[in-house]
């Protein structure tokens, strides 16, 4: 019988996994498609720290930066510590824009508009200046979650953690109060503890253990061009309107395009973020507005050709923070999902903070504004 | 050009071009939509100009009826040639398709109609094997816009290698124009034509035509053999034919000479515009998808229908049959008065049934799988081996799409419609719909525009 069954192969499930088992745990993650098949596989892998207001989001954010950095030692993915500018369009945005770097406290450099082309030779004029972020970067999500699942069965044993794919999870077991394990269309599972990571479905599977946790999708469509042979762009660049669409309660579209070049040569623009819910159906004015603002931020970029989109669903809950913890309601049931677009981000951090409280261990960081029932108050 | 048309018609092919024609006569202004700078689709593109005085009758087989009704058609609806359709959209009963025209210098183009026929066709099939990235290997289709002109075919030594029918046109055409065709190995028994309804369906008259052109040129044609391998430095110069057992395992080779292989393993329907729209999909008899129809060919979106190719690979008269079939029921749909035709139905009933007896007798077995080695390209445009995919299978990935997202095949400029059958099969599933938000490569320029519709130019 396996210590903890993690519910979700994706970076978030990944990281628990890996972060559990490296705590001696003996860990089970079961998914019912392939691994980083959902959100981990339509994202971009951003791993940013530039776009947090301070508070708890940001504190995980800089903990993950760390915990990424020493998980890219694990060979199989590539971690680009290719750092993030955020530009400003007028003297006011920027004064706003350093305004928020000096209070998040995180490693930065104020560019000013003279120095911007130092850093993005391509950047089209006009802008009134930016910030820096070193510490900004980018993975590839599903060559990493796929890793991290590999190289923690490598390290720590086959037994000690095993991935299930193609396993749908239709219910929980119970010992008394406790949960005890799943249910699944492949047979039951029995453990000590489960963790859902399901991501923009952990609502679903909250509710299967009898608990609400209100995790909702947000439409993200990213437009990949045509491989570049030379890269045009060095960094994530983005306006500081991303900033603001990220914390946005708005239920219509905002796009703020993060731009950039890839290892593989295409360069990527995304995402939107509009509330449709499981909507796949494709939204041209989406993708003519990421296009405009790429070009807008790159004029180069009018040339080259889109050969690409993707959506996928962010999962966000309503105060814009991820769950992360054990739920008071049902003991044994760890949550770890609702991370809207930060998910590759924050994925370490959160593997990491769960794999201590189910070792037993006081975790690195305060719970509280992550914990499951906080929305308890507001139904 | 209106600014609404009753009808749109997306393919100028022989469903699109029939389809057209009769939404037009049954009152409908049509306006029909197609890439190519010429009408006629795969079918009828491909013939070079001159091509039919000498070809015997089976190959130009229809294509003085498809001319009448193209230039009909011209005089009564309007045609945008040389316009990729990049997305379509619906909503609030008008479709709006969205087209690029022009090759270098493309310029953004907005149609609107109140109505969609998908005619969109199919493209091929190929399997990778080692050496299909040689210079000189070309698919089926590549072989017959050889046969266009552009390139001389006289005095070339070539291979026809696959399975189904297709391959008997393309090695007749081969050898009418002049090349030296070394074999035609079907993977399949060769009996499949002898022993499927042909006569039922009244296509003795073209099998016999291939058959006795390739016998006129002492062609030979092989069933259970297939082309594993092709080799040469820089360029083709011979290939491995092996005969096959029935799951397709090799149980012998040979070597045969050849500076050209021309291969193809059947059709994939383009589905990607329906796939936009969101019109339901089905499995083919081959496990292709393709759209589901009703009688009317009408798709699951009200609307929108779909004729040819994309609701099952089955042919040029097929496609025809099925192009009018779905031009009367557009017509109907809007309010003209289109009088019962049974008989056409009965006919598309016939050809199809046809149609999925040739995809039954002309499977792709598993033993493909076997000729591949290591480094071999699964995908040519991300230069991805078979390695790679056992790979990411390795790391987790069940499915197909995982495979992609994993090792990166289909990720380059097609977009997956050269290895993307193989990548399903690969992955042990059937090929699921595409999934392709941007049907055709656009410059950001251009997408960032305010589209334009043709009346502004």
């Amino acid at each position: 019988m396996p210590d903890v069954v993690v519910i979700g192969a994706g970076v978030v499930g990944a990281a628990c996994a890996y972060y559990a088992a490296r705590a001696g745990l003996d860990v089970v993650v079961v998914d019912r498609g392939p691994v980083a098949g959902g959100t981990t596989g339509a994202g971009e892998g951003n791993v940013l720290v530039s776009d947090k207001e301070p508070g708890p989001e940001l504190d995980l954010a800089l903990l993950s930066n760390g915990l990424w950095r020493e998980l890219a030692e694990l060979d199989g993915f590539e971690f680009e510590a290719k750092g993030g500018l955020v530009v400003a369009e007028t003297g006011e945005v920027l004064e706003a824009l350093t305004g928020l770097a000096g209070k998040q406290g995180v490693e930065h450099t104020v560019v000013p508009s003279g120095g911007l082309g130092d850093y993005e030779p391509h950047l089209a004029g006009g802008f009134a200046g930016g910030v820096f972020y070193p510490q900004d970067a980018q993975v590839q999500p599903m060559l990493a979650a796929a890793t991290l699942i590999r190289r923690g069965a490598d390290r720590f044993g086959r037994g000690t953690l095993m991935l299930r794919t193609g396993v749908t999870v239709a219910g929980f077991l119970r010992d008394g109060d406790r949960i005890g394990g799943v249910t699944t269309d492949h047979g039951d599972i029995l453990a000590g503890a489960v963790v859902n990571a399901a991501g923009t479905w952990g609502g679903e599977v909250a509710a299967m253990a009898g608990v609400h946790v209100p995790v909702l999708p947000r439409r993200g469509f990213i437009l990949v061009t045509e491989p570049f042979d030379e890269p045009l762009i060095r960094h994530k660049v983005y306006t500081a309107a991303y900033v603001t669409n990220v914390a946005s309660d708005s239920e219509g579209l905002e796009t703020s395009a993060v731009v950039e070049g890839t290892p593989s040569g295409p360069v990527l623009i995304g995402a939107s973020r509009e509330r449709v819910g499981f909507d796949r159906t494709v939204s041209v004015p989406v993708l003519e507005r990421l296009a405009r603002q790429a070009v807008e931020l790159f004029p180069a970029l009018a040339d080259r050709r889109a050969i690409r989109a993707y959506c996928g669903f962010r999962p966000y809950c309503p105060d814009h923070l991820p769950v992360i913890g054990e739920d008071p309601r049902a003991p044994g049931l760890h949550h770890a999902c609702g991370h809207e677009g930060a998910g590759i981000g924050l994925a370490p951090a959160t593997g990491h903070l769960i794999a201590q409280t189910l070792a037993g261990h006081r975790p690195d960081l305060d719970l509280t504004p992550f914990r499951p029932d906080r929305f308890e108050e507001r139904r | 050009m209106k600014p609404l048309y009753d009808l749109a018609v997306i393919g100028a092919g022989p469903a699109g071009v029939a389809g057209a024609l009769t939404a037009s006569f049954a009152g409908l202004d049509v306006v029909l939509i197609d890439a190519a700078p010429r009408p006629g689709g795969q079918y009828f593109r491909h013939l070079p100009q001159g091509f039919n005085a000498q070809a015997p009758g089976a190959l130009h087989h229809g294509l003085d009826g498809f001319t009448r009704q193209w230039e009909t058609l011209r005089a009564r609806a309007d045609v945008l040639l040389g316009h990729k359709v990049w997305a379509v959209e619906r909503a609030e009963g008008t479709v709006t398709v969205r087209c690029l025209e022009g090759d270098r210098e493309e310029r953004p183009r907005t149609v609107t109609a109140r109505g969609l026929l998908i005619a969109t066709g199919a493209h091929d099939r190929p399997l990778p094997f080692p050496g299909w990235d040689l210079p000189g290997v070309l698919t089926a289709g590549g072989a017959q816009a050889l046969l266009k002109g552009n390139l001389v075919v006289a005095g070339r030594k070539v291979v026809v290698a696959g399975t189904g029918p297709f391959l008997l046109p393309v090695a007749a055409g081969l050898a009418e124009a002049g090349a030296d065709v070394r074999g035609v190995y079907e993977a399949n028994g060769r009996l499949g034509l002898a022993r499927h309804p042909l006569l039922a369906a009244g296509k003795a008259g073209e099998a016999l035509g291939y058959g006795a052109s390739l016998a006129r040129h002492r062609v030979p044609y092989r069933g259970r053999h297939a082309v594993i391998a092709a080799h040469g430095e820089g360029a083709l110069t011979h290939v491995t034919v092996a005969r096959l057992d029935s799951a397709w395992r090799p149980v012998s080779t040979r070597t045969v000479e050849c500076d050209t292989l021309a291969y193809g393993y059947g059709f994939v329907p383009q589905l990607e515009l329906p796939v936009q729209l969101g019109c339901a999909t089905r499995a083919d008899a081959d496990g292709s998808p393709v759209v589901t129809v009703d009688g009317g060919l009408r798709t699951s979106v009200p609307g929108v229908y779909a004729a040819g190719e994309s609701t099952g690979v089955g042919g040029a008269v097929l496609a025809e049959v099925e192009g009018r079939i779905a031009g009367r029921s557009a017509a109907a749909d809007l309010g003209r008065r289109v009088p019962p035709l049974p008989r056409l139905s009965r006919r598309r009933d016939r050809l199809a049934a046809f149609a999925k007896a040739l995809l039954e007798a002309y499977p792709v077995r598993p033993g493909w799988q076997g000729w591949l080695r290591d480094d071999t390209l699964v995908c040519r445009c991300e230069e991805v081996p078979l390695s790679a995919v056992r790979e990411a299978q390795d790391l987790g990935a069940i499915d197909a799409r995982s495979v992609k997202l994993l090792a990166r095949p289909g990720m380059g400029w097609c977009q997956g419609r050269m290895c993307g059958y193989a990548v399903a099969c690969l992955a042990g599933e059937d090929p699921a719909a595409p999934r392709r938000p941007i049907a055709q490569p656009i410059r950001l320029g251009d997408l960032a525009a305010p589209t334009r519709s043709p009346l502004e130019g």
